[in-house]
């Protein structure tokens, strides 16, 4: 199966699995609470995520077309997105300054004039296009590690929490082994390492975030544990699985939601500085700062490209900012209100 | 007390033990000496100079000891080289590890010390300001900002300013810095070099631990000793400094004594950026040159400090909350 | 000038509420407290007591804030002193024991250091001097072995010794007024008789005021010299003690009453009157025990009753009462 089949699967999942979840979130009282609460604190930041979802989903779903190219028809090489068809054909020869009519450098006419809103890169790409498709770059390394981190934390913070003794002898040690390794150049290692791929990125950043998920959960769990309705469980005979699965596991919900958007922020931020020593993702907002250091340093600078990458990162971040605020003060009852 | 701090330092010297056993699965489990060799030699390396090269540097035994021959694996290697600070040399270039980290050191040092000070006191002051004027514009204001701070990306920092103060205003060099600076005390220059990666590298963790230190303080001073401190008819000012910040110290001490190390570490980012020849430019060479007998030196170097400066954070617990108990 | 020590009228302080609107959590509260004398403060959970004390000393929370009424001690008005006055009043001539004192003592300050400071933050006295006058303190409040406890850190020390330690912080400059709220609530019941005892006779050598804040009409009983009843932010009942508990007349402190074991009258059931106090955002706009008044009429839901003096010391606000002048 080709990438952009797994990609449009990927999508028709998560659709199903969004339209699950928001039902399953109306049916609970207070987990609408909690979204209504969100909503109503920062509506802005709500909105500009959604945005941010909704381009990321644009670019995901591809397809193999026909082109036309005047005198035939013939089969697109590479299967393009909704987000590039709704574009249109926007590529130029090479730099061109934001909405300018002419090429940076050698000043010959441009195919599109005065359409390329953040101007064109070295290969005459548009920026502002890149600079969308980078959302879903920067979702897929926020999901794809959080999908890897969190089910990660669990598995080690529960066990060690609820039976304690030796297993939380041996969760805690590995903890504090990985928690001694700087993140960065663990991250680093471990990228250099396995070799430079999307999934080692977000693996090497799940290695590195699951730590303090895992004590937050390991210590939430051991809470749980001494809790009635736990004692009452298991005078009733309830096994040890069923306690963990229905009585403790819901019970950490909360703090999953309240982790991965806290989260977030900082993993897009390491693969920028990752994207910088080379061993980024591909289309990353990251990896366009880092090339537009020469750039910057070019007579007459290219600053458009740099500008792009650092306006779409910054808009997500500060979104996604408020918003983890939010979401810990709706769904966390023991932090007090600390805007 | 001391047994205290011995059993802290066991469970320290444990703990280096697991980074040891980590460092040696990323960088010989993960990365086989037999990748190893071919990116350093080509991806169309033979398989005689590929044995060649591990024999050269020492990668020609076997990965684990067995128990028919405990003795001469690599991992026996790796953990007494390590633990005896005996570095040996780099792959890339055979320049001996131990002596480059040695001169690494100073120039770090200079970067990060008075980046850390002026970033702490200018934090806590801050912090201090906003926590005081909280529940009022000011406050809504300070949060903002720093959470516009933490949004931006230390990349996004380091190239604006560069391109803005170095660039455009010609106010520093855009990147620079000479070891003989230092010794040399010429300070006027070495302050012209260190002005600009400075302020950036108070500028980019500013945000994110203004407002740590906000949300400690504003939670301290909520809490009813507070409120028996005013009703004897203590000032404001009394209540923060003697109240609040003595009794805010206590989670403020964690995150500070836990960045201690990155002073030696540097900063990776603003030393590659400036040229500033310290610890994290090193680091970064090695990544772009593959250098995995460099790299592996410095996590555990960096491990190690990380570990003592747990350590000392426990300790000073102990100095600073009269409730911890040394059990 | 008056006779009273501590004149408190019409008293207003509110916190933001659900809406636009602000919840007036105090609604126009007054009494008055002569030199020497205890006034008990008498009410339910939530009904506004904490919040009418910390009005008087200006330390209402934020964004709670006193809205309107004035308080005048020895004739001076509280309300508008500037800030660094207020300081000088607040721990020197009316000072507060709070209700919890596992914490509210700073936990990383030595105990008797937090007394030395209470003193010497409005006398000019050097450490030593202070510091021998704290240990008279604990030897006052009969804290066992004084000499090591002025160097315990709190959490070495029990429940019952933090709240002697609040009692020596209180008197330390010899305030003329001490509230006192709730201060035997957090504390196991042999310790409250003796924190209550330790109170009746430091009151009576000092001739101190008091304002006693207390859900427990059996303290009230011991030690006060009149009572005011609060529910929902406003005064329903004041008056003399034995006037108050011999013939309360307000359905709501009768209620009370009959919920004490030892005072109810013989004969007839302990009943608890039903329900909680509700929420501020949701008190009635009449009278504000209508919802959970037995004896309620159609006027109760829709106009504040007045005062109605039932004797020279003594009056409820109750439109069930007829007033006897
Ligand atoms: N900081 C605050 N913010 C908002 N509302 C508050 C605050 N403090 C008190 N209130 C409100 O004021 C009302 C009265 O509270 P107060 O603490 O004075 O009650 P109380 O009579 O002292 O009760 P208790 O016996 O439990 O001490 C409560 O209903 C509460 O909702
Ligand atoms: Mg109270």
């Amino acid at each position: 199966m080709e990438s952009w089949m797994v990609s449009n699967l990927v999508v028709a999942v998560l659709l199903v699995g969004g339209a699950w979840i928001a039902v399953a979130v109306s049916r609970h009282d207070i987990w609408r609470a909690a979204v209504q609460q969100v909503w109503k604190r920062r509506p802005g930041a709500v909105l500009v995520v959604c945005v941010y979802v909704l381009l990321a989903l644009l670019d995901s779903v591809a397809w193999r077309g026909n082109v036309d190219t005047g005198s035939d028809v013939v089969a697109q090489h590479e299967a393009v997105t909704l987000l590039e068809r709704l574009f249109g054909d926007a590529q130029e020869k090479s730099y061109s300054a934001p909405l300018a009519d002419i090429e940076f450098y050698d000043h010959s006419p441009l195919k599109h004039p005065g359409s390329h809103l953040f101007g064109t890169d070295i290969l005459g790409g548009d920026v502002f296009l890149m600079t969308l498709k980078g959302a879903r770059v920067a979702l897929l390394i926020g999901g794809l590690t959080s999908l890897i981190a969190i089910p990660l934390a669990l598995l080690f913070g529960i066990p060690a929490g609820y039976f304690g003794k030796r297993i939380d002898d041996v969760v805690f040690f590995i903890m504090s082994t990985l928690a001694s390794i700087p993140t960065l150049l663990l991250l680093i290692s471990i990228t250099v390492a396995l070799g430079r791929s999307t999934l080692v990125v977000c693996f090497a950043l799940a290695v590195t975030s699951w730590v303090g998920f895992c004590r937050i959960a390991r210590g939430e769990t051991m809470k749980l544990r001494e809790m009635d309705y736990v004692h009452a469980a298991r005078l009733m005979g309830a096994s040890e699985t069923t306690i963990i699965l229905r009585h403790i596991l819901p019970n950490l919900m909360h703090l999953v939601v309240i982790t991965f958007v806290l989260m977030f922020s900082g993993l897009v931020l390491s693969e920028a500085v990752l994207a910088w020593l080379g061993i980024g993702v591909n289309g990353s907002w990251g990896l366009m700062i880092a090339k537009a250091k020469d750039e910057l340093s070019r007579d007459p600078a290219v600053w458009w490209n740099v500008g792009g990458a650092g306006v779409g990162l910054f808009g997500l971040l500060l979104a996604v900012n408020f918003l983890g605020d939010a979401v810990r003060d709706a769904l966390d009852p023991r932090t007090r209100k600390e805007s | 007390m001391l047994a205290y701090v011995l059993r802290k330092l066991a469970y320290g010297g444990l703990t280096v033990l697991g980074v040891l056993l980590l460092i040696f699965v990323i960088f010989f489990a993960m990365a086989r000496p037999d990748d190893v060799a071919r990116r350093a030699l080509g991806e169309k390396a033979q398989g005689a100079q590929i044995e060649k090269w591990k024999a050269k540097h020492g990668y020609d035994k076997p990965l684990w000891p067995t128990l028919a021959k405990p003795g001469g694996s690599l991992l026996q290697a790796h953990y007494v080289s390590l633990l005896s600070f005996e570095f040996g040399n780099s792959d890339l270039n055979d320049s001996p590890i131990g002596t480059t980290i040695r001169d690494g050191m100073g120039a770090s040092l200079a970067l990060t010390i008075p980046m850390f000070l002026s970033g702490l006191v200018l934090g806590l002051v801050l912090a201090l300001f906003v926590a005081f004027f909280r529940e009022t514009y000011i406050d809504t204001m300070g949060v903002f900002l720093c959470v516009l701070g933490m949004s931006v990306s230390i990349l996004i920092y380091i190239i604006g300013s560069q391109f803005v103060f170095a660039k455009m205003l010609r106010w520093f060099p855009i990147s620079g810095f000479d070891t003989d600076v230092i010794a040399d005390g010429n300070w006027n220059l070495l302050l012209r070099f260190l002005a600009l990666p400075v302020t950036v590298g108070v500028l980019s963790s500013f945000g994110g631990d203004t407002r740590f230190y906000r949300t400690v303080f504003v939670e301290e001073v909520n809490r009813d000793y507070v409120r028996t401190a005013r009703a004897k008819g203590a000032g404001e000012m009394r209540v923060m400094l003697r109240h609040v910040l003595r009794n805010a110290m206590i989670p403020i001490l964690t995150r500070v004594v836990v960045a201690i190390p990155f002073l030696f570490t540097g900063s990776l980012l603003l030393e590659a950026f400036f040229g500033i020849p310290g610890l994290g430019s090193i680091t970064v060479d090695a990544i772009a040159g593959n250098d995995f007998s460099v790299l592996r030196v410095m996590v555990y170097i960096f491990a190690l400090l990380f570990i003592l400066a747990q350590i000392a954070t426990d300790i000073s617990y102990t100095l600073v909350d009269p409730r911890v108990r040394l059990e | 000038m008056s006779e009273f020590l501590l004149e408190v009228q019409d008293l207003v302080t509110s916190f933001p509420g659900s809406g636009s609107e602000r919840a007036r959590v105090v609604d126009g509260v007054s009494f008055n407290i002569r030199p020497g004398e205890v006034m008990a403060l008498v009410g339910e959970s939530g009904c506004g007591k904490s919040v009418s004390a910390l009005s008087l000393l200006r330390l209402v929370p934020k964004p709670g804030a006193i809205e309107s009424g004035s308080v005048l001690l020895d004739g001076k008005d509280i309300l508008s002193l500037s800030v660094p006055d207020m300081r000088k009043v607040r721990g020197h001539e009316m000072s507060m024991i709070f209700q919890e004192p596992m914490t509210s003592l700073n936990p990383v300050v030595r105990v008797g250091d937090q007394v030395v400071e209470a003193i010497r933050l409005h006398e000019d006295v050097s450490v030593k001097a202070a510091r021998s006058r704290t240990l008279e303190l604990f030897k006052q409040v009969r804290i066992p072995d004084p000499e090591v406890r002025l160097d315990a850190y709190p959490h070495h020390l029990s429940g019952g010794l933090k709240q002697r330690i609040m009692i020596a912080m209180a008197l330390a400059t010899r305030p003329k007024l001490i509230i006192a709220d709730e201060p035997t609530t957090a504390l196991d019941v042999t310790i409250q008789a003796q924190i209550l005892s330790l109170l009746r006779q430091l009151q009576q050598e000092l001739d101190t005021a008091v304002l006693l804040i207390t859900h427990d009409l059996g303290v009230v009983n011991e030690l006060a010299d009149r009572i005011s009843v609060m529910y929902a932010g406003r005064i329903v009942e004041q008056g003399d003690r034995r006037e108050v508990l011999a013939n309360p007349g307000h359905p709501y402190t009768r209620g009370l009453l009959r919920s004490m074991p030892g005072l109810g009258r013989p004969g007839e059931p302990l009943a608890e009157i039903s329900g909680m106090v509700p929420a501020p955002a949701d008190w009635p706009r009449g009278c504000r025990f209508c919802t959970r008044c037995s004896e309620v009429l159609d006027i109760c839901e829709s106009e504040v009753p007045a005062r109605r003096r039932l004797s020279l010391t003594h009056h409820v606000a109750c439109h069930a009462v007829e007033a006897t002048e």
